[in-house]
């Protein structure tokens, strides 16, 4: 992988996550150079979002570590002061727009809190800071000014980017959070990551099934079935080139013009 | 705001929405829903024409407020209380608004709906047995028994083989897609004429949805059936259905045969619909992004076409009139430019 500068800023080594007697993710491993981008593909019930909950804190794995910026988090946080470092490394949006944000609060107050708790600026620093963010994901000032139930999904899906980027985090996290989104709203928002990602060299976790949306935003790509990686490389090797049946089921099953859907072997057990 | 009084049906005149081969099973001529939000009569649909014929798959596709779900429940009448509907559905030759009681029961039988969730749709805490065969018991009369052993027989041929025992489980015990699947039977039981599908795979994941496809498109095939396919994905339609429908801020602004949308789009929309989805063979630079967000068709600006403020196309004239609908080379647009604009469009959209 080229435009490394040392250590990855995200780093995975044997993970896995059992609930029981389920295995959901079994000795997943990678490693994230600043600035570059990895996907993880996969059907439902790969482990994708297991894995973004535990890169994130929110499931402590069964095995294996998981290092962001030099610092492991593989076991839950310890004080206050750990738990805030670790939101400065990591962040997420998460899929649904309208489950992910206080439905009491707005925009702007959602990511003033960020910044009070992550950096601890004055006010008139916080407002300016929140002002470039609100800009940058192209909220208005209305918008701003604005509860959750009076935004649009896209409009929601901007406050929960903005409300990420608001910590600085090295990593964020995109568990399907694009996938909700109209066509056209969706186009402005995977331009909108691609230009914090010039600006800022923060690196991307794309969690998605739509590969093409996997196409446009990332470098390298993994891909999952049953908790296990089956392919990776860099993603357009692995999309255009899929060696791994599994792999080759899901750039068949992606519709494009002329596609006939095919009826497949379908799972007996539930 | 929108004065409804100006909206004149103008598509049911238009010859090509008819063919030789007779009335159309299905025909929505100048449909205008306004639903009544926080004491103001708010238009949901604007001037609405469509047909769908015998067997023919339609696709209906839009962003959000578009309409498209609206356009299926009004056909299917479950509108929300209190819409006011201007227009007119006519099923095989009927008044479907004047359809009251057991000739709404038997309208219902005839026009399956197939809804975006079917765990929203289901009832929790009854067995799908219950469910799949209640309309074939309590509508049609058909004995517990037969019922039972027709949903077996529907349930295998969407692939669910041991349909003896699904039939005695709960929703929960079942994935989406599995349910899903179990819906589509449901919706076959009482051999319909039209399916309304409405994103019955967005909560899919994206081999489940090729599957589930794939067996909606084949039944539908083998059964003779029209299906009215609703969904936001312009490439899904264009892969199942025989004509396409776009729609934008309650109005259809293009009718196209699919295999012509992609290749030689009537409106500006859909052409940038097209081409701001990413390419999954190629990373583009920047996404050709449409500025702004959709309207609903209450926002839409009176007077002007509602895509203008959004379309790089768009001059003087586009802002001035609501544009009417014109053929073009056997389709349909809503664009003043569409003559000028056709051929071009394509290119202005990937070059």
């Amino acid at each position: 992988m080229a435009n490394t500068n040392g250590a990855p800023v995200l780093e995975a080594t044997g993970l896995r996550k059992e609930f029981g007697d389920l295995v959901v993710v079994d000795d997943i491993s990678f490693r994230l150079p600043l600035g570059r981008s990895l996907a993880i593909v996969g059907e439902s019930g790969a482990g994708k979002t297991t894995i973004a909950r535990m890169i994130v804190g929110l499931e402590p794995p069964t095995r294996g570590t998981i290092i962001a910026c030099g610092h492991d988090r593989s076991r839950p946080a310890r004080s206050t002061r750990d738990r805030r470092r670790r939101g400065r490394e990591v962040q997420i949006v998460f899929q649904d727009p309208y489950t992910s944000l206080d439905p009491r609060q707005t925009a702007e107050g959602t990511i003033d809190e960020v910044l009070r708790l992550h950096h601890g600026w004055p006010a008139s620093r916080r407002r300016a800071r929140t002002a470039e963010l609100a800009d940058l994901v192209g909220l208005d000032t209305r918008q701003s000014r604005a509860l959750p139930r009076s935004l649009s999904g896209g409009q929601r899906q901007r406050v929960a980017i903005a409300r990420a980027l608001a910590a600085e985090p090295a990593v964020l996290i995109l568990d399907e959070s694009v996938a909700s989104l109209d066509v056209s709203i969706q186009a402005q928002v995977l331009n909108l990551l691609a230009d914090i990602r010039d600006e800022t060299h923060v690196s991307y976790v794309l969690i998605s099934h739509d590969l093409a949306v996997v196409r446009q935003l990332t470098d390298e790509t993994l891909v999952l079935h049953c908790g296990k990686v089956v392919e990776r490389g860099p993603t357009a090797r692995v999309l255009d080139d899929p060696q791994h049946p599994c792999t080759q089921r899901l750039r068949a099953s992606a519709p494009r013009p002329g596609w006939k859907p095919r009826r497949q072997a379908l799972p007996t057990a539930e | 705001m929108n004065d409804p009084g100006r909206i004149q049906p103008t598509a049911c005149t238009l010859e090509s929405t008819r063919t030789a081969a007779g009335a159309p099973l299905l025909e929505v001529a100048g449909l205008t829903v306004l639903l009544e939000v926080d004491g103001a009569k708010r238009a949901v649909l604007r001037d609405v024409s469509l047909t769908v014929q015998q067997g023919e798959a339609v696709g209906l596709v839009g962003e959000s407020g578009s309409g498209k779900s609206m356009t299926a429940r009004a056909i299917d009448r479950l509108l929300p209380r209190g819409a006011e509907v201007q227009g007119s559905i006519r099923f095989g030759g009927a008044d479907v608004n004047a359809l009251a009681g057991a000739d709404l029961r038997r309208y219902r039988n005839q026009v399956a709906m197939i809804f975006q969730d079917p765990r929203a749709h289901t009832n929790p805490v009854r067995r799908v047995g219950d469910f799949m065969t209640e309309a074939l018991r309590t509508n049609l009369g058909v004995p517990a028994a037969e019922a039972r052993r027709r949903a077996v027989d529907m349930l295998s041929q969407v692939g669910i083989e041991d349909g003896d025992r699904r039939l005695r489980q709960y929703p929960h015990q079942m994935s989406g897609g599995m349910l899903q699947r179990i819906m589509i039977a449901a919706a076959l039981l009482t051999e319909p004429r039209l399916l309304l599908a409405d994103e019955p795979t967005t909560a899919l994941d994206v081999t489940t949805q090729a599957e589930v496809m794939a067996i909606l498109d084949g039944l539908r095939r083998d059964f003779g059936l029209a299906m009215l396919f609703i969904t936001h994905d312009l490439e899904l339609a264009a892969a199942i259905c025989d004509r396409t429908v776009v729609m934008y801020a309650g109005q259809v602004v293009e009718v196209r045969a699919s295999t012509l949308l992609h290749t030689d789009p009537l409106h500006p929309y859909t052409a940038a619909l097209a081409a701001a989805r990413p390419d999954i063979g190629q990373t583009a630079h920047r996404l050709r992004a449409i500025p702004g967000r959709p309207l609903s068709a209450f926002e839409a600006p009176p007077g002007e076409c509602a895509f203008a403020p959004r379309c790089a196309h768009a001059g003087d004239i586009c802002r001035t009139a609501v544009p009417a609908l014109i053929e073009l080379d056997g389709g349909i647009s809503r664009c003043a430019l569409a003559r000028e604009l056709r051929g071009k469009l394509q290119e202005a959209a990937s070059g």
